[in-house]
């Protein structure tokens, strides 16, 4: 055992975890918005555009994000017509590139999660709201929106972790986050198992501490489901 | 489009084939991650607390780590481990290789495996308790009661959510091209490189991957369909 | 009882695992290289690996009297793959240096070139780094070798500089340009030149062998050599066959089809097919 390399090495990959909490916020920032739409569009009676949102997710869930990273990050460049265009001066830097890729992706498989979400809104807590005199953007505002979100959290939490993991894919397009910089480290000095493990524990960590806040998040929204806190009475107190 | 014909000009044999090898490579992974999917379930399940840990400790750290990771793990690493117990036990010396292959259908069945545990633990627990009480109640043995009752209903149980392990499996494929197995991913990038044209191959491996998706998906629902033929539809 | 029955399945599995387990001194060698490596080595459209290296691989185990096999194999897990025992030796226009000693053996080198930089022929560094083709040595810093390296920092101030990852070329990178320039690992010389024809980097680093063929193809048209090309010191002495420390025997196989393979003239031959220009070592 090698604390020392170790403790080094745990030390260095560390300086990773900034770009790579960029890059998960951002992405999944977006992409929450993304997918709300695009449920949104799903659920509608307008037939077009929800046939084109069906057709965005099908193809985002039926292939590997590898690919969708290297299409958008070597694919894009191939164009003359691109690199010519406004959208190079984002599509010209791996950060954004990494960015887009992560977003779309998650904007896909997130829609799914809003849109098991919204249908799962009890049809008794819809007819009550319409029954209290709410419509249209109020209902869907006050009841539709939030509990939908509330339901889909579970769901949508696994999909936050998914996202950290999927990070890593980003050295792959030269970006120096824990992985990349693992993969320098090990280009290094060749230890590539002992590397990788701690790698790993700091990926661990971080899931960790995710879990936890959505737990925390889960049980901050939901407090009809929690037993009423108990107050402590004077009267209470005196009957002991 | 003559880049993706066929024969010594172009790469579409060799990307056909690479995508027989993707499938090769998910089918071995997904079936050995079946395997460690029921221990995993049965240790969940056990009563034995250490056993649980242990099953816990897995399916915990492997969807806590990137898969890349995973999967670099077991190449830079599986040799030395295979290496040692040969050594050992087998009474070889020196090094001893993997192939690609074994490395990445091992990896990825690791990780599948790990999924495939919650699900079948879960398709267990979704069995109704009573049915295995008639069970014992008609005097089934321990052997007679899984064949009988649990195994074919965990089994129908479990077809939806093994069927997205599948898509999983099948689409995690794609990072084993890093071990320079030639499957979709890492074909696509050859060819990309050698031609200068990457959005030409990296769309066409997007499409064979969306065909073998949209292909098992269906196999899966036809597969579902029929393990439900006995049920009873609302 | 149950641990003896655990053990056999153990030990069943593993032996199911390993295949074809590389039993004594077979005269049997996997050879590994890159295949994204023009001209060096390289996969061509019907999927065969070819190239200097695949040629020259195959003329050196004819000399050794040995079964061949070549593999292909991604670039930044080369070394630890080889160690793993994945395969015997790597032949993918790797250069000897004295970090890379440490955890492998180096035959003598079949290979030296300078490594140089290459950006569009519209960037703006065209002018600001002309081409120089003098060719300095990092061994000894002459003030003539100081005056090149100065002149290359203060050309990259500020810009992006695209190399392939656990290369020589990108411990130059670290060395000389860290906090002057940004460096962008990739994991092959392919990928940076798409990269550079892209505009997302302003130059790549890398060996003159892989430049010179590759400028003279059309998809090269863009790019021209920039600057002074270094080699020695971090660049090591050439580029060598990597084999596994405890390999001794292998080692003096290879070295002695190497002196051979030089001698009468086989390694400039391929040489000048494949690179145009000779890339024997010259002592």
């Amino acid at each position: 055992m090698d604390i020392d390399f170790y403790w080094s090495t745990f030390l260095e990959l560390l300086t990773g975890v900034p770009l790579m909490a960029q890059l998960v916020s951002l992405s999944l920032a977006v992409g929450f918005v993304l997918a709300v739409f695009v449920a949104l569009i799903r659920l509608s009676r307008w037939r077009l555009a929800s046939g084109i949102a069906y057709g965005y997710v099908y193809v985002f869930r039926g292939t590997p994000l590898l690919v969708q990273m290297f299409l958008i990050y070597y694919g894009l460049g191939q164009f003359e017509w691109i690199r010519e265009s406004f959208l190079w001066v984002f599509l010209r830097q791996p950060y954004w590139c990494a960015i887009l890729a992560f977003t779309l992706n998650t904007g896909a498989y997130g829609s799914e999660i809003i849109r098991g979400g919204l249908q799962s809104v009890p049809w008794g807590q819809i007819e009550a709201a319409r029954a209290a005199g709410m419509s249209g953007w109020l209902l869907f505002r006050r009841i539709t929106m939030p509990i939908g979100i509330r339901q889909a959290l579970p769901a949508y939490g696994n999909e936050m972790i998914l996202m950290v993991k999927a990070t890593s894919l980003a050295s792959i397009i030269t970006m120096l986050e824990i992985t990349g910089i693992a993969q320098r480290l090990i280009s290094q000095s060749y230890r590539a198992v002992e590397i990788l493990v701690v790698a790993g524990v700091i990926y661990l960590m971080i899931n960790f501490m995710l879990t936890r806040l959505v737990k925390w998040l889960e049980h901050w929204l939901s407090p009809h489901l929690r037993d009423a806190p108990v107050v402590a009475t004077p009267a209470a107190a005196l009957a002991h | 489009m003559e880049l993706l014909s066929w024969g010594d000009k172009g790469w579409g044999d060799e990307l056909f084939f690479a995508t027989l090898m993707t499938l090769a490579v998910a089918t071995a992974a997904f079936l050995l991650g079946l395997v460690f999917g029921s221990l995993g379930a049965a240790a969940k399940l056990s009563r034995h607390g250490w056993l649980r840990a242990i099953a816990d400790g897995y399916t915990t750290i492997m969807r806590g780590v990137p898969d890349l990771l995973v999967i670099y793990l077991f190449y830079f690493g599986g040799s030395a481990l295979v290496t040692y117990v040969a050594n050992k036990w087998l009474g070889t010396s020196g090094f001893v290789g993997i192939n690609a292959f074994t490395i990445g259908a091992l990896a990825i069945a690791i990780l599948s495996g790990a999924y495939s545990t919650e699900v079948i633990r879960g398709a267990v627990l979704a069995i109704p308790k009573g049915e295995i009480e008639a069970a014992r109640a008609v005097g089934m043995s321990r052997l007679l009661l899984f064949r009988r009752i649990l195994a074919p209903q965990a089994l129908r149980y479990a077809l939806p959510g093994l069927g997205n392990v599948w898509q999983l499996a099948l689409k995690e494929t794609a990072l084993i091209s890093v071990t320079g197995l030639v499957e979709i991913m890492r074909q696509s990038t050859i060819a990309a490189g050698s031609t200068k044209k990457p959005f030409t191959f990296y769309a066409a491996a997007a499409v064979l991957y969306l065909v073998l998706t949209t292909l098992s998906t269906y196999a899966f629902q036809r597969a579902e369909d029929r393990s439900m033929r006995g049920m009873r539809r609302a | 009882m149950k641990k003896g029955l655990l053990s056999v399945l153990a030990v069943a599995a593993v032996a199911a695992l390993v295949g074809t387990p590389a039993f004594g001194q077979a005269k049997k060698v996997k050879i590994a290289t890159e295949g994204a490596y023009a001209p060096w080595n390289f996969t061509d459209p019907s999927g065969k690996l070819a190239g200097f290296e695949v040629d020259l691989a195959n003329d050196l185990c004819k000399r050794m009297n040995a079964q061949c096999e070549i593999v292909a194999q991604d670039w930044d897990g080369i070394i630890p793959a080889l160690n793993a025992g994945k395969y015997d030796a790597i032949m993918a226009g790797m250069s000897i240096t004295d970090k890379r000693k440490e955890v492998i053996n180096f035959s003598t080198p079949y290979a030296a070139t300078p490594a140089q930089f290459v950006v569009l022929k519209s960037s703006p560094l065209t002018k600001a780094l002309p081409l120089d083709t003098k060719v300095y040595s990092l061994k000894t810093m002459t003030p003539e070798t100081q005056k090149a390296i100065d002149a290359v920092k203060a050309a990259f101030k500020g810009k992006i500089v695209g190399v392939q990852v656990s290369t020589t070329h990108a411990n130059f990178l670290e060395t000389y340009l860290k906090g002057i320039a940004e460096v962008r690992p990739y994991k092959t010389t392919e990928q940076h030149d798409l990269d550079l024809t892209a505009g997302r980097i302003d130059a790549a680093l890398a060996s003159q062998a892989y430049w010179k063929p590759m400028l003279d193809k059309p998809e090269g048209k863009d790019m021209t050599i920039v600057g002074p090309g270094f080699v020695g010191g971090l660049f090591g002495t050439g580029v060598g066959v990597g084999i596994r420390k405890a390999d001794a025997q292998l080692l003096s196989e290879f070295d002695k089809a190497i002196v051979a393979a030089g001698k009468d003239g086989t390694i400039q031959n391929l040489s000048m097919k494949w690179f145009k220009f000779n890339v024997t070592p010259q002592e």
